[in-house]
């Protein structure tokens, strides 16, 4: 169990490009947090600092409390596991089974608990039948896949996924929504970013909205997506998902998910009789 | 217009073809949305309407062709298909030149090419940034962008050249649901003045905003074709793997639950058109 902490975080990239301001984050154990924004809002660039791979110029990370400062980024892998929005990023090894080996096996993880390792984490993203092939040869979308595979062999508390849904049909992302909640149900935290307000809204508990660097909302799905915040949502160019925009459009207050606009048109129904 | 007929595509040393028998002709000034799960094939139909596959990345068309205004494209040249027809990938990134300093050089590099003089280019620059509203990034390194703004970047290079024929690889993937907006707009505008779109997306909203027909893949073969009201409201889209626009979706999930009226159909219209 971690407790994630930035304070105060600034960053600045060495070409000046300024991607956080004064960000100010808890993420406790177990949590579901889903960050949005517009593309270049910072989203990537937040999560990066969760694991240690960039370094805040301004403020701290913590975990459970302890500036991660002088850890290196190779200890940091077995606490929180970063999947990229670009696989080609990430995957480097000859055939999938070998590049999913890769993470466990350098947290020491050898024989069967490696091999129950990959196993599992390929039966959860769906390519145990593709363990053999080269990840080359794969589509992009379960290139994706595959490289969300390689975290979750690692079994760190705390899984980031950086716009995971990018390039999924209609499968992958419920595929990767089931992923979530089966994390969830072994009480490991996870943080996504995303531009699919439906995937967010259906997936996640707690929603951040970023905006040029800073955190401007923070809540769950139903107060974020609330009527009263699409002023702020519309600054940083973003809308409640579709279920959200027509509960407010039958004024049923807000309903994110579709299941709550179902559920609120049910009773609304009820009532009328 | 762009046709492909009787195609019958393999790549290099795959004895199962990607696409079979597939026959597509795009008017000008059409928008033709592709859609189906990962790996239907609507990348390798995209590289086949370009001209790419076979021409560039091998592999063998079966005696199908590519037509382009009425010329047969199949055997000729790369440099006389890339005048013709061009193509937006998959992935964004991989599509930016690598030798332009800032983003403005980066989309004024098409134009350029085109042999277009520098006033013109100039301001085919500007109007393309405009659009997709990344004005602000024109100093930019190509190199230090979001993975939503390399995307916007390089669907700017592509507006500015006003391709006669343009294909499209899932251009929002990356993009929030703004960006996603202002790329369907400005394909709109482009299509208004005669150019025809190829467009593959798991995003049916955007399709179901901008696309006069819709073609559905399965294995590799066309499944449904006609309308894109039609064919996006068809019942065996979720059987392909296709997740229907919200406004379909939404609807049937509200009807199923027998809580449909007359006022949540307007409403679904007015939230969600």
């Amino acid at each position: 169990m971690t407790r994630l902490a930035l304070e105060r975080v600034s960053f600045t990239y060495p070409s000046g490009v300024r991607a956080l301001a004064d960000v100010d984050l808890v993420v406790e154990p177990g949590e579901r947090l889903a960050i949005v924004g517009q593309n270049g809002s910072g989203k990537t660039t937040l999560v990066r600092h969760l694991n240690g791979l960039l370094r805040p110029t301004g403020g701290r990370v913590l975990h459970d409390g302890v500036d991660i400062a002088e850890e290196r980024v190779a200890r940091l892998a077995a606490t929180v596991g970063l999947v990229f929005q670009d696989p080609g990023r990430q995957i480097f090894a000859g055939r999938v089974r070998a590049e999913v080996a890769f993470g466990p096996r350098n947290l020491g993880r050898r024989r069967r608990q490696l091999d129950e390792a990959v196993d599992g984490a390929l039966a959860a993203v769906g390519l145990a039948d593709a363990a053999d092939a080269n990840p080359y040869d794969l589509g992009y979308s379960r290139r994706k896949l595959l490289a969300l595979a390689g975290v979750l062999a690692m079994g760190t508390p705390v899984v980031v996924l950086d716009e995971p849904t990018t390039g999924q049909d209609a499968r992958g992302v419920a595929r990767i929504a089931g992923i979530v909640a089966s994390l969830h149900a072994q009480r490991r935290t996870v943080v996504a970013s995303s531009h699919d307000m439906r995937f967010v809204a259906e997936t996640f508990t707690r929603v951040v909205v970023m905006r040029a660097g800073r955190i401007v909302l923070d809540g769950t799905p139903e107060a974020v997506f609330a009527e009263e915040n699409g002023a702020v949502l519309a600054s940083t160019f973003l809308a409640p998902p579709a279920a959200g925009l027509v509960g407010a459009r039958l004024g049923l207050g807000s309903t994110p998910t579709e299941r709550a606009l179902l559920e609120a048109l049910g009773a609304r129904d009820a009532g009328d009789d | 217009m762009l046709e492909i007929r009787a195609a019958t595509y393999r790549y290099a040393g795959v004895a199962r073809p990607a696409l079979r028998d597939v026959d597509l002709a795009l008017s000008d000034g059409e928008i033709v949305g592709v859609v189906g799960a990962n790996e239907s094939g609507k990348s390798t139909l995209c590289l086949v309407a370009s001209g790419l596959a076979p021409a560039s990345i091998g592999g063998s068309l079966g005696g199908g062709s590519l037509v382009v205004d009425g010329r047969t494209m199949t055997e000729r040249p790369l440099h006389e298909l890339a005048g013709v027809v061009a193509i937006g990938f998959q992935d964004a990134a991989s599509q930016l030149s690598g030798v332009a300093a800032t983003v403005f050089e980066e989309v004024a590099l098409g134009p350029m090419n085109l042999g277009l003089p520098l006033v013109e280019t100039v301001e085919r620059t500007r109007e393309a940034l405009a659009a997709l509203r990344i004005g602000d990034l024109a100093e930019r390194r190509p190199t230090q962008l979001s993975g939503g703004q390399a995307q916007l970047v390089v669907l700017a290079s592509l507006l500015a050249m006003r391709p006669r024929h343009l294909v499209l690889d899932e251009p929002t993937a990356q993009l929030d649901p703004d960006g996603s907006r202002l790329v369907g707009q400005a394909l709109a505008r482009l299509a208004a003045e005669g150019t025809s779109l190829l467009v593959a997306e798991h995003r049916t909203d955007l399709l179901d905003r901008i696309c006069t027909r819709i073609v559905v893949l399965d294995e590799g073969r066309v499944v449904a074709t006609g309308p894109a009201s039609d064919v996006l409201a068809d019942p065996r889209l979720h059987g392909w793997g296709v997740e229907p626009p919200a406004r379909v979706r939404l609807a049937s999930e509200i009807a199923a639950a027998g809580l449909w009226s007359p006022p949540i159909d307007a409403a679904l219209v007015e939230a969600l058109g």
